[in-house]
């Protein structure tokens, strides 16, 4: 194949739906931060990007079966989602750490922020060589 | 897509710490009530905060499952005696002369009230962050 748009962008596209995926389950760790026995969860970014990113080699897209490459962004999408272990155990056996769960999302807004504009200088450039200007 | 999911967890946090803050102002604001008896005595009101599993898209597949939502379930009363006061002047005092006031314990409450609005901020921020992110995201078909 000589050339592929999903190759040129790369792994932005699912670093972004992992980081997306984070933010949810970062922002439902802060909203039940008082909600009695919820257990708080994250997912492991790295190994989940290094699923995502594993896959399109080991799946090489074939012209015929359009349902493969699908599925392989529909697996990156549900990355493994795992109990945050808390550094304090509190008696209503609510595990958030707030302060930790805020600085995550925080860190993870960033590393959104990074992925999308790594993403849109991928797209300008794809754009200046269509246009060829 | 799943940013707007979000939104609703994030909302449905600031409601539940709403209710949770009416909650705090009716205790306080009552603290001081006397009744003529036992039964009618003012009883500190606590809301009951509980997870729910948010299905955005009907099916609710796994990929779903990991937005949770928090709902407030009930209003629970405190079930801390009422205080019992000598206050044969007063016109609610019953036949022996006493009044029974609320159980509310104020710095439990002014507690509370600071626990209640820490958390209703952090879901202000949880929203404003991703607004910001969504824009961004929007704009990237300008590149």
């Amino acid at each position: 194949m000589p050339f592929s748009i999903d190759k040129a962008l790369a792994t932005f596209p699912q670093a972004l739906q992992l980081e997306t995926k984070r933010a949810e389950l970062l922002a439902s760790n802060i909203a039940n931060a008082d909600t009695p026995d919820y257990k708080a969860r994250d997912i492991n970014f790295k190994a989940a990007l290094q699923a995502a990113r594993g896959q399109p080699q080991g799946l090489p897209l074939a012209p015929t079966d359009s349902g493969v490459s699908l599925q392989a962004v529909g697996q990156s999408g549900t990355a493994q989602v795992m109990y945050q272990v808390p550094l304090q155990p509190s008696l209503d056996g609510n595990t958030v750490d707030l302060q930790r769960n805020q600085a995550e999302f925080g860190e993870n807004a960033l590393r959104y922020q990074a992925t999308l504009s790594f993403l849109g200088s991928r797209i300008s450039g794809l754009r200046k060589a269509l246009t060829g200007q | 897509m799943s940013l707007y999911n979000i939104f609703g967890i994030a909302g449905s946090g600031m409601s539940a710490q709403s209710v949770r803050l009416n909650t705090v102002a009716s205790n306080l604001a009552n603290a001081n009530d006397v009744a003529g008896s036992e039964k009618d005595a003012y009883r500190a009101r606590q809301p009951v905060f509980k997870a729910v599993l948010k299905d955005a898209q009907g099916g609710g597949g796994v990929a779903e499952q990991a937005a949770v939502g928090v709902q407030v379930t009930e209003i629970q009363q405190s079930e801390a005696p009422v205080r019992k006061e000598y206050q044969p002047g007063n016109p609610l005092a019953d036949k022996e002369g006493y009044v029974y006031t609320s159980n509310v314990n104020t710095v439990e409450q002014m507690a509370n009230m600071i626990s209640a609005s820490r958390s209703y901020q952090s879901n202000v921020n949880v929203v404003s962050t991703t607004q910001q992110l969504l824009l961004n995201t929007l704009q990237l078909a300008n590149k």
